[in-house]
């Protein structure tokens, strides 16, 4: 028989190791299904994580991508661990991503055509206004009266799709652009565009404000009180008011910063890969870097780690669909396997399998 | 073993050869003993003795790994509770599972295979009830009852089953004296009737009253049985412990300066069942330690919240040396100098899953400059908690293990070390040493006396009278969130004690039916 026993203390060898686990085990359930669907299941896995690095073909393209994909992914999911670890669960980036991205290009295209090197800070001031702002609504909801911030932060991200479909439509309408809905694309407006820092790498200011935020994030959690009072308060609440902290400011810390940083994320794409604010500038960013946020651990660097591999697979997955015609709901399903099975083998940090314990009890 | 000679058939219950082991530990080793019919059989043992699991293991919450077990000459080996409680073997637990906002009748249905119906079942319930003294109305919410009301709800649930073995686990640690003096009679009457009770207690005194065996549990093994009432409570504590015991002493005190002081404070209940606490004062002088006695849930987490700051009130109703201090959260106390430790030790004095270290950053941030600008230095931390593994003797593999890894006796003394040793000038602490065996206790009590001599002003919040009546100078009783006029500690006895914490109409009650 085999049983399961909770573990004096959670193992650190485990946790360690139990992404990488996840990853070994997505890929081999992952094989089957592509070899059920009539596919080689070794090519299948190959189009999906070595084809979009090192294949000659593609890399030059898909290399770039992978910065230009992970970069908002790591940024978002960075702040969700903050709140993720103090028990305040803000499930609206996706919103808050949208709002920042509308509040800086419309800082932007309010100085259209003025050009200076001001504009561009001064438009990611705004964006992570917007996402900070957007957050705060659930955030003073809960602390005034206590309203669940899970539910108020995802509504608000439909509200915020809507104020982007009329903002496309609307306010930040190109006025050149023959009555087509979208905004002016940034990309020729040489002040507001956030270019490539080196050429056909992929790498722009959102993936150097996600560095930044991963490291700034480690040092918070590692070394500052902040931090510690953050990991206090999802652990043991009742601990954390004895240690003095308060409930309330945490958790506008906690949404203020997760927002700041989802806003920023929304600046860099709209700024740059996407160009303009259009009816489908989301792509669901926002809802993905709750599982890189998972996936990593909710650790900076795990982060780090799971936001390269999610943007991994989304490349990969579609040179898979586009090279091999797998459908894109197996794609889809291949995802979903890696949070499966990441929260599956995640018990073993806390408990040990044992094997055999019925009956032959001799010591 | 060698304890006596035993026919098969005389013994209710034989253990023979109990062996449980959790990971990195065992529970129990080879445990062997009997226990008659018709007699009190007490379990004695420090903290992480093995004694839980024995009983577990007994009432079938725990399968053991090896040995055997023989009930009324049948072999016993219960799969879970309900094949022990089929068998004759019934459970009273330290902490109820009573459904507060259900009246009593209703949650012992809730326990039952087939509930007769709610009218038969009350009238079972009186009829029990009267029959062994334990007043209890059927129809009465479990939320408005006493500590010791609801526990006569789990021993009328278990005598409604006809038990043979009734074991008890801490049954007297939520009591006043009068209720331990009604359990007592209830138990003798029992015992009367040829059911057998195995008792579990830390409180010596007790036992040498009431039980006619004991067997001694130390570190999972049986070590000794004796004869209760010809041993002496300090012989049995050293049977228990393994070697000689230190009895704390307490020094003669000159009145001081009033260092902590609560001026009439009203504080509404937070929860439904909470307990609001109604026009309490208090005041303690420097190097006094003022005892409050009464049984849990009268008021005592709000009171020691209010005082720790985790509370806030006006400014002016707490004050600390003269400053007022209601307004201020805990971290601004802590730099004033007033410190607390509170009871619930997992989650609220001490974060489960963080090590010693980050426990110790938890409340000792502030006093021992662990943090500088919000930035935390961790060997500073990493060398305070060193300091209080070494000074309270906390046995732990190192300072990084996780708190819930420590048995609870062991992190109880690091969280009332790490109080102490940051030089309080005015201490706070509930339950000091709640579920804290002999000789750990003592060393926590000498500690609070040695730091009371330096000139700290103390409150300690207790249920243990006789730990109350050993350290504190003056002595109050919280009851239903009133606190009572302190007495001077040498003019009391523990009859006086008990009428002071009584009060509630429900001693008398039991007065007049027992």
């Amino acid at each position: 028989m085999i049983t399961l026993e909770k573990r004096p203390e959670p193992s650190k060898l485990w946790t360690a190791i139990t992404p990488i686990l996840a990853v070994v085990a997505t890929m081999i359930a992952g094989g089957i299904m592509f070899a059920v669907l009539g596919k080689d299941p070794l090519v299948a896995i190959r189009t999906i994580f070595w084809d979009p690095l090192f294949n000659e073909q593609f890399a030059g393209f898909s290399r770039p991508q992978l910065l230009v994909k992970a970069a908002p992914l790591i940024l978002i999911a960075t702040g969700l661990a903050m709140g993720f670890r103090a028990g305040v669960w803000n499930i609206g980036a996706e919103g808050q991503y949208i709002m920042g991205a509308i509040c800086g290009a419309a800082v932007g295209l309010a100085f259209y055509p003025t050009e200076s090197f001001l504009i561009f800070p001064l438009m990611i001031a705004a964006g992570a206004l917007g996402g900070f702002l957007w957050a705060m609504i659930p955030g003073v909801l809960k602390v005034k009266f206590h309203t669940n911030e899970i539910l108020v932060s995802l509504l608000l991200v439909y509200v915020a799709e809507f104020i982007l479909a009329s903002m496309a439509l609307g306010a930040l309408r190109n006025p050149e652009g023959n009555g087509f809905p979208g905004s002016r694309n940034l990309k020729e407006y040489p002040s507001a565009f956030n270019a490539e820092l080196l050429p056909n790498t992929g790498l722009h200011w959102g993936v150097v404000a996600a560095i930044i935020a991963v490291i700034f994030a480690y040092v918070l959690f590692s070394k500052h009180m902040m931090g510690f009072h953050i990991r206090l308060a999802g652990q043991a609440p009742k601990a954390a008011r004895f240690g003095g902290v308060e409930p309330a400011r945490l958790i506008l810390f906690c949404l203020g910063t997760s927002g700041a940083l989802a806003g920023l994320a929304g600046l860099f794409e709209v700024s740059g890969p996407a160009g303009q604010i259009s009816i489908d500038f989301n792509v669901g960013y926002g809802f993905t870097a709750i599982i890189v946020a998972f996936l990593g651990r909710l650790n900076p660097f795990g982060i780090l780690l799971a936001g390269l591999l999610m943007a991994l697979t989304y490349i990969g997955g579609e040179l898979a669909s586009f090279m091999l015609g797998v459908p894109t709901a197996a794609i889809q399903a291949f995802q979903g396997m890696l949070l499966f099975f990441l929260l599956a083998v995640d018990v073993l940090t806390n408990y040990r399998i044992k094997f055999g314990t019925k009956g032959g009890g001799s010591i | 073993m060698e304890d006596r000679l035993s026919i098969a058939g005389e013994d209710l219950l034989t253990i023979t050869g109990l062996t449980k082991a959790y990971p990195g530990v065992v529970a129990n080793d080879q445990v062997s003993f009997s226990i008659r019919p018709g007699e009190v059989h007490a379990l004695l043992g420090e903290n992480g003795a093995g004694k839980s699991t024995l009983v577990k293991m007994i009432y079938g919450l725990v399968k053991p790994d090896a040995g055997s077990m023989v009930l009324k000459g049948v072999p016993y080996s219960p799969a879970e509770p309900r094949a022990a409680r089929a068998a004759g073997v019934a459970m009273v637990f330290q902490h109820f599972s009573l459904f507060e906002a259900l009246n009593v009748a209703e949650n012992i249905a809730l326990g039952m295979e087939n509930p007769p119906k709610m009218r038969d079942l009350a009238a079972r319930i009186r009829e029990v009830s009267q029959n062994y003294g334990l007043p209890l109305d059927p129809d009465q919410m479990v939320g408005d009852l006493s500590a010791g009301e609801r526990q006569r709800v789990e021993i009328i649930r278990c005598l409604l089953q006809n038990p043979k073995l009734l074991i008890m686990d801490e049954p007297t640690s939520v009591l006043t004296p009068q209720e331990v003096s009604v359990l007592f009679q209830t138990l003798e009457k029992l015992r009367g009737e040829g059911c057998s009770i195995l008792y579990i207690s830390h409180k010596l005194e007790e036992i040498r009253a009431l039980c006619d065996h004991a067997t001694i549990l130390r570190l999972g093994q049986k070590v000794a049985t004796c004869n209760p009432r010809q041993e002496t409570a300090r012989a049995m504590a050293e049977m228990m412990v393994g070697e000689a015991l230190h009895v704390p002493q307490k020094a003669p005190r000159i009145p001081q300066d009033v260092a902590l002081e609560i001026d009439q404070l009203d504080v509404p209940a937070r929860a439904a069942f909470g307990t609001s606490l109604k026009g309490i004062s208090l005041s303690v002088q420097k190097g006094e330690i003022l005892g409050i006695g009464g049984v849990a849930g009268n008021g005592q987490d709000e009171l020691c919240s209010v005082l720790s700051g985790e509370a806030l009130t006006a400014a002016e109703q707490v004050k600390l040396a003269g400053t007022p201090i209601g307004d201020l959260g805990p971290n601004a106390r802590r730099a004033l100098g007033l410190l607390a430790a509170p009871e619930e030790r997992l989650g609220h004095a001490a974060a489960p899953d963080m090590s010693l270290t980050e426990n110790a950053l938890l409340s000792g941030a502030v006093r021992e400059g662990l943090e500088h600008n919000g930035m935390i230095d961790w060997g500073k931390t990493r060398d305070f908690a060193q300091k209080i593994i070494h000074r309270f003797d906390v046995r732990t593999p190192s300072a990084n293990t996780a708190a819930r890894a420590l048995s609870g006796g062991n992190l109880q003394k690091f969280v009332v070390g790490r109080e102490i040793l940051q030089n309080p000038s005015a201490l706070v602490i509930n339950q000091p040493t709640w579920g804290v065996d002999a000789s750990a206790a003592a060393a926590i009590r000498q500690a609070l006396l040695d730091l009371a001599a330096e000139g700290a002003a103390i409150v300690v919040i207790s249920q243990d009278l006789d730990e109350l009546m050993e350290i504190s100078d003056r002595f109050a009783a919280l009851n239903e969130g009133r606190l009572s006029a302190p007495v001077e500690t040498s003019d009391l006895d523990v009859e006086k004690i008990g009428l002071m914490l009584g009060g509630a109409s429900d001693t008398k009650a039991e007065q007049v039916s027992a």
